[in-house]
C-alpha cells in the first residue's frame, strides 16, 4: 500500500465517547485531524480541513451521514468516507454507501481491522464487511438473460461477474481479503479490483432492491 | 454358479451368464439347467458336488428305499377307494421328496444353512412353542383337507359338477392355509420386528445425537468454568431445565424448534442461543430465504450443533456463519479463526460431529464437509437440497 505519511483521519460521530476510544484504538498509526457530533459542523470543517478519510457515524443528527457525504463530496471528491455503524443491518448503510462511502464497518470491530480498513479505503480500495457482501449478492441475486430482458437492466452495472460473485462469497463466509485471494489463487490486489468494481455497481446500479433503500427515508 | 460352470468348461463368464438369462427367458429351460448344475458341480472350494456325494451317500439311499412301501400303501388305499388320479401324482411327489431329501442331506454346510433358514421354517414354524405332535396333527389335518378337497373336486359326476368344483378348491384352499398359515404368519413377524429394530435403531442414534448436544456440552462447558462457580450453578439449571423439558414435555433440545418458520428467522434463533449461552459473537450473513422444511431444520440443528462446537472448543472470540438459499440448495458454511484440529485423529466415539453434524444431515439426502487443520480455523460445510420447492 502506499501509506508514505500516516492518514490523516476526521471523526464524525455524537458520542464523544464513542470517538475517544476509536482515537485510542488507532493510536499513533493515524494522525486525527478533527472532529464533529453533528452534520453540518462536519460538512463545514471536513470542507476546510481536507482529511484523507472520514470515519462517518450511519445515525447521526442533522441528516445522518448522508447529509455529510452530500456537502462534502460534490466539492471534493478526493476526501474518503468510511462508514461506521452499530447494527450491520445492510439498510442502514446502503444509502450511505450509495451517497459515496468507500466501505462500512461495524462498531464492534477490533483496533487492528478498523485500521486495516482506513489504510484500504485511504488506498482507494473499497471496504466491504460480510455482512455488506451478503447483501449485495442478494440484491443482484439473479442470473444473466431472462433477468436483464425482464428488468431491463444493463449488465455492465446492473450484474455481477461470476467472479465478483466467488469473492463476494467469501467475504460473506468471513474471509479476509488475503484469504479469499489464497482460496481462488489470485493477488490481494485482484480481490481489491474486483471489490472496488463491485462497490462501484453498488453504488450506480439502478436496480430495484439498491434504490429502494436510497428513497426510503427510515434511516434516520 | 456361472462362475463355476465357466471354470469347469473354460468358457467366459459373462458368455455362460448371457446364454443362462437367455434361456430363462425363451423357455425357462435355463433354470432348470442352473439347478442341475448346481446339483451337478462342486462349490467352489470343495471337490464333490452334491449328486456325486449324493449317489455314494449308501444310508440316504436306502432311507429313501424305506418310503417306497408306504407310497406304495396309499397308491393301493387309493385304488381301493376308486381315486385313481392319485396314482398319478404320488410318483412324482415320492421322488421329488427322495431328491430333496438327498439334497438337504449332502448339501454343503454354507448350502445347509440357506436350506434350514429359508425352507425349513415351512415345517418347523411354531415347533418351540407348541410341542411336535401339534405340527404333526395340523400336518395331517391339512393333508386330509387337501385329499378331500381334490377327491370332491373331480371324482364327481356331470350334473353338478360346478358346485362340486367350488367346494373341492375351497377345502385345498383351506388345507394349504392349515398347513402353510403358521409359516406365513411367522414370516410376518419376522419382517414387522425387523422393521421394529430399524427404527429403533434410528431412534437411538438421535437420542445419542441429542444428548450429546446437550448434556455432554454442558458438561464440557462446566469443567471449563470450574473454577467460577456461579456459572457452574447457571449452567446446570439451564441444563436441567433443558433436560426435563425434554423427558416430560417431549420438546428436543439443541433444535431449532418451532421458534422459526424460516431459514433466516432459525439462523437468528442459533445466534441469539449461541450468543446467550457461550458468550462468544456469531457473525451472521443470510443471502435470501424460504420457509423450514424437515430436512432445512435438520440442517439448522447442526449447524447450530457447529456453532456451539466452534464456541467451545476452537477458542476464537467470533463465529462466522453464512447461509446461502438457492432455488435448489441451501447451503451453510460455519467458520471459526480458532486453534483448528486435525480431522483424522477425531475418535470414533466422539459424537459431535459424526452424529449430531454428519448424521443428521445425512439422514435428510444432505451432506456435510469439515475442513480443518491445526492452528488454522475451522470450515464446517453443510449443505441441504430443497425438495419440495416453495417458490
Amino acid at each position: 500500500m502506499s501509506e508514505h505519511r500516516r492518514p490523516r483521519i476526521f471523526l464524525v460521530d455524537d458520542h464523544a465517547m464513542f470517538r475517544a476510544g476509536v482515537r485510542a484504538e488507532l493510536g499513533p498509526a493515524v494522525e486525527v485531524i478533527g472532529e464533529a457530533d453533528e452534520a453540518d459542523a462536519a460538512v463545514e470543517l471536513i470542507n476546510e480541513r481536507l482529511p484523507d478519510v472520514v470515519l462517518l457515524d450511519v445515525h447521526l443528527p442533522g441528516g445522518g451521514g448522508q447529509a455529510v457525504l452530500g456537502g462534502v463530496t460534490p466539492h471534493h471528491p478526493e476526501v474518503r468516507f468510511l462508514a461506521l455503524s452499530v447494527s450491520d443491518a445492510p439498510e442502514d448503510v446502503i444509502a450511505v454507501i450509495r451517497a459515496g462511502a468507500r466501505g462500512y464497518v461495524t462498531k464492534t470491530i477490533s483496533g487492528d481491522e478498523l485500521l486495516q480498513a482506513v489504510h484500504r479505503v485511504h488506498a482507494g480500495d473499497a471496504v466491504f464487511s460480510p455482512r455488506l457482501a451478503g447483501f449485495v449478492l442478494d440484491a443482484f441475486a439473479g442470473m444473466a438473460g431472462v433477468d436483464t430482458l425482464a428488468a431491463n437492466l444493463d449488465p455492465e452495472l446492473d450484474q455481477l461477474s461470476p467472479r465478483e460473485r466467488q469473492v463476494l462469497r467469501l467475504i460473506a463466509r468471513g474471509y479476509t481479503y488475503k484469504e479469499v485471494a489464497r482460496d481462488l489463487t489470485i493477488s490481494t490486489k485482484t480481490v481489491e479490483s474486483h471489490v472496488s468494481s463491485v462497490l462501484r455497481k453498488l453504488q450506480l446500479s439502478t436496480r430495484h432492491e439498491l434504490t429502494k433503500w436510497a428513497t426510503d427515508r427510515r434511516l434516520v | 454358479m456361472c462362475g463355476g460352470l465357466s471354470t469347469t468348461t473354460g468358457i467366459d463368464v459373462t458368455l455362460v451368464r448371457i446364454a443362462f438369462a437367455l434361456l430363462t427367458l425363451a423357455s425357462g429351460v435355463g433354470i432348470l439347467i442352473y439347478g442341475l448344475a448346481w446339483l451337478v458341480l462342486p462349490l467352489q472350494g470343495e471337490n464333490a458336488s452334491i449328486l456325486s456325494r449324493a449317489l455314494t451317500d449308501r444310508r440316504g439311499i436306502r432311507l429313501v428305499i424305506a418310503i417306497v412301501p408306504l407310497f406304495v400303501m396309499v397308491v393301493l388305499v387309493a385304488g381301493a377307494l376308486h381315486v385313481g388320479f392319485v396314482g398319478s401324482f404320488v410318483w412324482p411327489v415320492f421322488l421329488a421328496a427322495g431328491a430333496a431329501m438327498l439334497i438337504r442331506r449332502n448339501a454343503s454346510e454354507e448350502e445347509k444353512v440357506w436350506i434350514n433358514g429359508e425352507l425349513m421354517p415351512m415345517l418347523h414354524s411354531g415347533v418351540e412353542r407348541h410341542p411336535r405332535w401339534k405340527l404333526v396333527g395340523r400336518v395331517a389335518a391339512g393333508l386330509v383337507l387337501g385329499i378331500g378337497g381334490l377327491s370332491v373336486a373331480t371324482a364327481g359326476h356331470a350334473g353338478n359338477g360346478a358346485i362340486r368344483s367350488l367346494a373341492g378348491a375351497l377345502l385345498v384352499i383351506a388345507a394349504i392355509i392349515v398347513i402353510f398359515g403358521p409359516w406365513w404368519l411367522s414370516l410376518a413377524r419376522d419382517l414387522l420386528s425387523e422393521r421394529q429394530a430399524r427404527a429403533l435403531a434410528e431412534e437411538r442414534a438421535q437420542m445419542a445425537a441429542h444428548v450429546h448436544d446437550s448434556v455432554l456440552q454442558t458438561l464440557a462447558l462446566i469443567q471449563r468454568s470450574a473454577d467460577d462457580p456461579r456459572q457452574v450453578v447457571r449452567l446446570a439449571r439451564a441444563q436441567e431445565r433443558e433436560l426435563r423439558s425434554w423427558l416430560f414435555e417431549g420438546r428436543s433440545p439443541g433444535t431449532i424448534g418451532d421458534d422459526a418458520a424460516t431459514v433466516a428467522e432459525g439462523i437468528d434463533v442459533i445466534q441469539r442461543q449461541v450468543e446467550g449461552d457461550h458468550g462468544i459473537a456469531v457473525q451472521v450473513v443470510v443471502v435470501g430465504d424460504c420457509p423450514l422444511t424437515d430436512g432445512l431444520r435438520a440442517l439448522l440443528d447442526a449447524s447450530r450443533e457447529a456453532t456451539v462446537n466452534a464456541a467451545t472448543w476452537s477458542g476464537a472470540n467470533q463465529v462466522s456463519l453464512y447461509a446461502e438459499i438457492e432455488p435448489d440448495v441451501v447451503t451453510l458454511f460455519v467458520r471459526d479463526r480458532g486453534r483448528g484440529f486435525d480431522p483424522r485423529s477425531v475418535p470414533r466415539d466422539r459424537q459431535g460431529i459424526a452424529h449430531s453434524i454428519r448424521g443428521r444431515v445425512a439422514r435428510c439426502g444432505g451432506s456435510a464437509a469439515i475442513r480443518s487443520a491445526p492452528g488454522a480455523g475451522t470450515e464446517v460445510e453443510l449443505s441441504m437440497p430443497r425438495r419440495e420447492k416453495t417458490a
